[in-house]
C-alpha cells in the first residue's frame, strides 16, 4: 500500500491529465492505468469556451484522489496562491508543489519550493513537492514535514528516463516519506527501473498521453510499475563478476 | 455594471448582486470553479453570500489537464 498523509492507495502509478488528444481516449487510459491519483493544473476559466467539456466533470470523484499542481508558479507566493485556490474547490487537500526556476528545462527552483512547502504545511495542506534529484533538498523537505517527495527522473516531458539512478537511490535510501519519481519517464522500462530502485510510486503524464496508443501505454505502465515493485520486494540477486552455473555441476553425463 | 473577470473588463446591463448570480449569468457549465474576489479566495459556500459591487475584480479558475 502507498500511504500519503492519512490516505492509502493500492496503485503506485499516479497519472497526469495533460495533453490528451481527446476525452474518450483519456478516460480509457485512466481506466487502463488503474490509477487512484490524478494530477490537474489550475487555470483561469476561458470565458469564450464556457461550453467546452472538461475531463474533471466526467470523472467519478469517489474513485479518484485529486492531486492539483502549482504549475505555472515561479515563486513560492504564486504556488501558495494556486494551492489555496485548488483547496477552495473543496475537492482535495493534497498539493503537488511545483515552482519552476527555469523556462527551458522546467527544472524546479529548490529555494522557492522549500519556502512554499513550509508555508503550505503550516496551512494544513498535504504537501508533495516536485524537486530535482537532490538528496539534501529531499532531506530538508522531509525535516519540514512534507508528506512525500517527488524527484524528477529527467526534465518534464523530455522522455530521457532516469538520468541519475544513483541520486534517486540515495534519496530513496534515506527517505522516511514516500518517494514518487516524477517527470521524464518515457518507457515502461523506465517506470519499472524507478520502482525496482525502491521508489514508492511513479507519476507520469506525457509518456501516456503522447504515446501512439495511450490506452495500451497506460496498461503497460500499470504492469511495469507493478513488476518493478514486485522485483524490489522480492529482492534481487547481487551482481557477480563471474558466471555461476544454474544447473548442478555434479552428475554430468560423461563421454 | 462593470466587472473585471480573468483580466477582461466586462459590462453587464443588469446589476449582479452575488457571485452565484454572476456564475449563472455567465452560464458557466463547468461544475467545479473557484472564485477569487478582489484577491480574496471564496469557498463554494461563500458564493451565495459574497456581494458584488461595481468595479470588482474576479478570478474564476478551474482544474484543467496537467501533470
Amino acid at each position: 500500500m502507498l500511504t500519503i498523509g492519512k490516505a492509502s492507495f493500492t496503485s503506485r502509478l499516479l497519472l497526469g491529465t495533460g495533453k490528451f488528444s481527446d476525452l474518450d481516449i483519456q478516460s480509457q487510459a485512466v481506466e487502463a492505468a488503474e490509477t487512484e491519483i490524478l494530477t490537474f493544473a489550475v487555470r483561469r476559466l476561458n470565458l469564450e469556451e464556457r461550453d467546452k467539456q472538461h475531463f474533471l466533470d466526467m470523472l467519478d470523484l469517489s474513485r479518484y484522489t485529486l492531486l492539483p499542481n502549482t504549475a505555472g508558479a515561479t515563486t513560492a507566493e504564486e504556488a501558495i496562491r494556486i494551492a489555496k485556490l485548488a483547496k477552495a474547490s473543496g475537492l482535495c487537500d493534497m498539493i503537488k508543489v511545483e515552482v519552476i526556476g527555469d523556462r527551458k528545462t522546467l527544472l524546479p527552483d529548490p529555494f522557492e519550493t522549500l519556502k512554499a512547502s513550509e508555508k503550505l504545511l503550516e496551512e494544513g495542506f498535504i504537501v508533495l513537492p516536485y524537486i530535482s534529484d537532490d538528496v539534501i533538498l529531499a532531506k530538508r523537505l522531509q525535516e519540514l514535514g512534507v508528506h512525500a517527495v517527488m524527484p524528477g527522473a529527467s526534465p518534464i516531458g523530455t522522455g530521457h528516463g532516469l538520468l541519475n539512478p544513483f541520486s534517486l537511490g540515495l534519496i530513496i535510501e534515506q527517505a522516511e516519506v514516500p518517494v514518487i519519481v516524477d517527470a521524464g519517464i518515457r518507457s515502461p522500462g523506465d517506470a519499472a527501473i524507478a520502482m525496482q530502485l525502491g521508489a514508492d510510486a511513479v507519476l507520469l503524464n506525457t509518456a501516456v498521453s503522447g504515446a501512439k496508443d495511450p490506452v495500451k501505454m497506460a496498461e503497460a505502465m500499470k504492469l511495469a510499475v507493478r513488476a518493478g515493485r514486485y522485483g524490489f520486494e522480492a529482492g534481487m540477486i547481487p551482481v557477480k563478476r563471474y558466471a555461476s552455473a544454474s544447473s548442478p555441476i555434479e552428475g554430468m553425463v560423461q563421454a | 455594471m462593470k466587472l473585471t473577470i480573468n483580466g477582461q473588463s466586462l459590462t453587464f446591463s443588469n446589476r449582479i448582486t452575488h457571485v452565484n448570480q454572476l456564475l449563472h449569468e455567465l452560464d458557466v457549465k463547468v461544475k467545479t470553479v473557484v472564485v477569487e474576489l478582489n484577491r480574496h479566495i471564496l469557498t463554494r459556500e461563500d458564493h451565495d453570500e459574497a456581494v458584488l459591487k461595481d468595479g470588482d475584480c474576479l478570478e474564476i479558475v478551474h482544474f484543467v489537464g496537467g501533470g
